[in-house]
């Protein structure tokens, strides 16, 4: 069971999407847990053929179990006592700083997730299966290639009354307002140890968007609607390649020490409409291109909504970007996700006299904050950060 | 095609980006990004759906009459999903 992130110590497995004798490689789906902060994917590090599933579905555990056994390649196929590795055992092994081609997260999209051959359920319908007590053998999907939909399975639960559950009733009498609580009591247990811990200082500064906005207008003329962009990929590119001029806002405070990140993975803050927060990473942002980020972008939220990430997204970010625009909020200054130590949040964008060259014209402006740990590094440094932001995002063209 | 069609198509987008929103409580002349609580990527998401479902590619300098359900649908028809 694989470390999801500070405030996450135990998951229900929900599915396994792997049998033993399967041959698996880096980065593989292996399993999807429930936790509170919603399905999670289970990735795997080690390429191989599963040996054994140790823990069966419906079963809660603690990070750090071991879910199920994995025969590396080159270990002999029936010797008899090699130690197979423990699979995701623990946290795995950062990505290469340098690496120019990061590990790749297919975009496949959440619903009909199911491996080939097998049932295609949503996500949420199978959650809401499980609420129900209806059995998905019953019931035949309308959706896109026969999968199963949320409606699907209201329909087959209001046609027959819930069977009583045969085996291991998974979480039958989990509700979604138990979810909610569930998932604020985590963010509760984040942001209390945040504000204990952390030494917060804050800096904020308006930003010139004009260049930006300008640039941005012409870029997607140009484009056709997939590959459009929306500023704030800009916004999270200009922080990723900032942080190369300021190392000590990507990490995290860990035993009494810096530790950097290896790479710059920047956890996107995503509020839930049905209630609570979810900030997973996009992957070595800072090397990506914007059309790449973009596609991550879009990918990400959605994924978010339905309601499944991936236990790599949930568990790498090394600095975090929030976003209140939308609310017309001017200003945010963040409380930091632990054990990281920096969070850069962006306001509205509006038009807001600007004096510039003894002149006072109307330009778009942004408001930038940065939230950072004082134990990490210093308020000089953090406007220096800030600045490189600032920087960046006047030259565009170049994110 | 028909409007009854193209507003199928729109709400197929939005089920895509608003998976827990209840679609019959919709109301059709209010707008989408208030009522439903959208950002400007779910609404990149809808506007990304509606274009590989209907073919239709709204220009950007467009999204602003993108407003209620009936809105998106009157869009739609007078602009090549008619």
């Amino acid at each position: 069971m694989p470390s999801l992130g500070a405030d996450i110590e135990v998951g229900t497995i929900v599915e396994w999407r792997v049998r033993p004798g399967d041959r698996v490689k880096r980065g593989d789906v292996v399993a999807m847990i429930e936790t509170e902060k919603g399905l999670v994917e289970v990735e795997i590090w080690q390429a191989g053929v599963i040996e054994s599933i140790v823990m069966r579905e419906g079963q809660k555990v603690p990070v750090g179990t071991v879910l199920a056994l994995l025969r590396s390649d080159g270990a002999p196929a029936k010797a008899p006592e090699p130690v197979p590795a423990p699979v995701v055992a623990a946290k795995p092994p950062p990505p290469p700083a340098v690496a120019s081609t990061p590990k790749i997260v297919p975009p496949t999209p959440a619903i009909a997730v199911a491996a080939a051959g097998r049932q295609r359920v949503s996500p949420v319908a199978r959650r809401l299966a499980a609420e129900l007590g209806v059995d998905l053998a019953t019931v035949t999907g309308s959706g896109d290639h026969g999968a199963i939909t949320k409606q699907d399975v209201e329909r087959a639960a209001q046609r027959v009354a819930p069977p009583p559950p045969a085996v291991a009733p998974l979480q039958a009498t989990v509700t979604t307002a138990d979810r909610q609580a569930a998932m604020r009591k985590v963010i509760a247990a984040a942001m209390s140890r945040s504000k204990r811990e952390i030494p917060h200082y804050y800096l904020g500064t308006h930003i010139d968007m004009s260049r930006a906005t300008t640039w941005l207008a012409a870029e997607n003329l140009k484009r056709a609607v997939p590959d459009r962009l929306l500023y704030s990929a800009l916004l999270i590119k200009a922080v990723a390649l900032a942080v190369r001029e300021a190392p000590e806002m990507n990490g995290f405070w860990i035993d009494g020490g810096f530790k950097p990140g290896a790479g710059v993975h920047v956890g996107v803050a995503i509020s839930l409409r049905q209630g609570g927060l979810v900030a997973p990473a996009i992957h070595d942002v800072d090397t990506l291109r914007l059309n790449d980020l973009m596609r991550r972008m879009l990918d990400l939220v959605q994924r978010a909504r339905t309601g499944v990430l991936r236990s790599s997204e949930i568990a790498d970010a090394t600095i975090t970007v929030t976003n209140l625009g939308g609310q017309g909020v001017e200003t945010v200054f963040g409380i930091i996700y632990p054990p990281q130590v920096a969070l850069v949040g962006f306001g509205k964008l509006s038009e807001q006299p600007w004096a510039a060259g003894g002149m006072i014209g109307a330009r778009p402006v942004i408001a930038a904050a940065l939230s950072a740990d004082h134990r990490a590094s210093d308020g000089h440094r953090g406007g220096r950060f800030l600045a490189a932001i600032d920087r960046r995002l006047q030259e565009p063209e170049t994110l | 095609m028909t409007n009854d069609a193209i507003k199928a198509a729109v709400l197929r987008a939005i089920a895509r980006v608003a998976p827990e929103v209840d679609l019959t409580t919709l109301d059709p002349g209010v707008n989408l990004r208030d009522q439903l609580d959208l950002d400007s990527v779910d609404f990149m998401n809808v506007v990304v759906a509606i274009h590989a479902d209907l073919g239709i590619d709204v220009p950007e300098a467009d999204y602003p009459k993108l407003t209620s359900l009936d809105a998106c649908v009157a869009y739609l028809a007078a602009h090549g999903a008619g």
